[in-house]
């Protein structure tokens, strides 16, 4: 069997930050009312009038040194295929380390009281078909594919492009890259 | 730095504006967690030195021990999302994972906390048990007979176990570089001297022998100087780290919880009871319940103030 790597690539500038992969995530994946796996950030740097604008779709990293893995007490957190990190619902006991532990925030605690986040769509990415988000994107900022394949579209883009992930500081070495 | 704005379209409930997952569920166990660390390496330490106690508030600590641990342990349940999947914890053993380390002391502490209690019973209280109780007097005299022959690994099992169950509390938060405020390892250290302090000050609170009760306030006061130097060091290892280490330091020294960590943890937690301690001990005045009361006050509100300043301490303070 060969390895997969899978990540995302978000082109920062052709975000318009429509938010159509938020709404395409929480009808996908019937994420609870009040709640997100994927969010936008749009963030401004500078004084006016030399500002920069940047538009992010953020989501869990699916770190391959994932925190929120290590400190999982039952194993409910852990690593599947290609990489993406997942939680069983069925061995999380909600005590919340890996929240604790995560260094972007990306999860949260259902109202059913397990925790939950991103999944990269791997349902759907098992049956051929892209995550919810980058399928929708209008401007094709979003891309998904596997790094270990370095054919793929997102192993060209990275080879390509400048990029940056966020806070590489926390060691966490994740796998959502922004262009820049 | 130049001037960041960021707007985020991410508002999941305890986890925006600013991460709040643990209330006060978390620091009650922390504390209650700590103070049957002390209570056990304490007993087990001074029988181990000085044969058996003859106190009955030190002989009952055992006991008492597992009934905090059981309290702490309901407040431990009642902060859990997915409550009636707790056996989970039971069903996998995670080497990288504190809390799993920790699920899996405080089921060993219970047999060994048990048979030290049984261990400790007086020889009148056997003979009375067997003569009130009957058929249960006798179940406990047989323990404690069996408790009386392993008594010197049981011992050692407390001490090693309660050390272990303090040095966990603290790498609970210690072991999370996603909080800065928490990310030192320090912290094990400080929970388990501030265990040992809080344990000694529970016990000063009941009637005691007064040579026992003089050694174990002798033993609070350097527990004490012992938790300020830990955490002299944990906040140098904080103020001297990077950015992201000294700003979570700041909170403490300058920033939003300096008046509550400097008023109830420093101030009425460790120097005014060590100075009444001091006082009581050198000029022989008469010993008074405050000291232990603020010690208490003082090792509960360490982990209520980083368990909640920590939460807020993370990366996110760093566009």
């Amino acid at each position: 069997m060969t390895s997969k790597r899978y990540a995302m690539v978000v082109d920062t500038r052709l975000c318009v930050a429509c938010k159509a992969c938020v709404l395409a995530c929480k009808a996908e994946n019937d994420v609870p009312e009040g709640y997100c796996r994927d969010w936008l950030v749009e963030e401004v740097r500078g004084r006016f009038p030399d500002l920069r604008a940047e538009n992010r779709s953020e989501r869990c990293n699916h770190c391959t040194n994932a925190p929120c893995v290590g400190v999982c007490p039952t194993g409910a957190s852990h690593i599947a295929e290609g990489g993406v990190v997942l939680v069983t619902a069925a061995k999380c006991t909600g005590c919340k380390a890996c929240m604790a532990a995560c260094p972007y925030d990306a999860r949260y605690v259902t109202p059913d009281g397990y925790v939950d986040k991103c999944t990269f769509c791997l349902h759907r990415v098992q049956r051929g078909e892209e995550p919810a988000c980058v399928a929708v994107c209008p401007t094709h900022t979003l891309h998904f594919g596997d790094l270990d394949d370095r054919e793929s579209g997102v192993s060209r883009l990275l080879t390509e492009r400048d990029f940056k992930v966020n806070h590489p500081e926390s060691g966490a070495e994740p796998n959502v890259f922004f262009l820049t | 730095m130049e001037p960041v704005e960021i707007d985020s379209g991410r508002h999941n409930p305890g986890v925006d504006p600013g991460l709040h997952i643990w209330g006060w569920e978390i620091p009650v166990y922390l504390f209650l967690g700590g103070l049957v660390a002390g209570l056990m390496v304490i007993t087990a330490m001074a029988e181990l030195r000085g044969g058996r106690p003859r106190s009955p508030i030190l002989r009952m600590a055992p006991f008492g021990a597992l009934v905090l641990l059981s309290l702490g342990m309901g407040a431990l349940f009642l902060d859990l999302g997915h409550k009636l999947y707790v056996w989970r914890f039971y069903m996998a053993f995670r080497p990288t994972s504190p809390m799993s380390w920790g699920s899996w002391i405080l089921v060993l502490v219970y047999p060994v906390g048990i048979l030290h209690g049984l261990g400790s019973i007086s020889d009148t209280a056997r003979a009375s048990a067997r003569r009130r109780l009957g058929r249960v007097g006798g179940w406990i005299v047989g323990g404690a007979t069996f408790a009386d022959r392993v008594r010197a690994p049981i011992l050692w099992l407390s001490l090693v176990l309660g050390a272990g169950l303090g040095v966990y509390t603290g790498l609970l938060l210690g072991t999370t570089p996603a909080r800065m405020l928490w990310n030192s390892a320090v912290l094990g250290p400080l929970f388990l001297v501030s265990g040992l302090s809080t344990g000694a000050a529970l016990l000063l609170l009941f009637p005691m022998d007064d040579g026992e009760r003089h050694q174990l306030a002798r033993f609070d006061a350097v527990a004490i100087l012992a938790e300020m130097s830990v955490l002299g060091l944990y906040l140098v290892g904080l103020g001297s780290g990077g950015a992201p280490q000294r700003a979570a330091a700041a909170t403490l020294l300058g920033g939003a919880w300096t008046a509550p960590f400097w008023g109830l943890v420093i101030v009425l937690g460790l120097v005014t009871p060590l100075a009444l301690e001091t006082i009581e001990q050198r000029l022989g005045r008469p010993f008074t319940r405050l000291a232990p009361m603020l010690v208490l006050i003082g090792g509960f509100s360490l982990r209520a103030i980083l368990v909640a300043a920590g939460q807020d301490t993370s990366f996110r303070l760093f566009p």
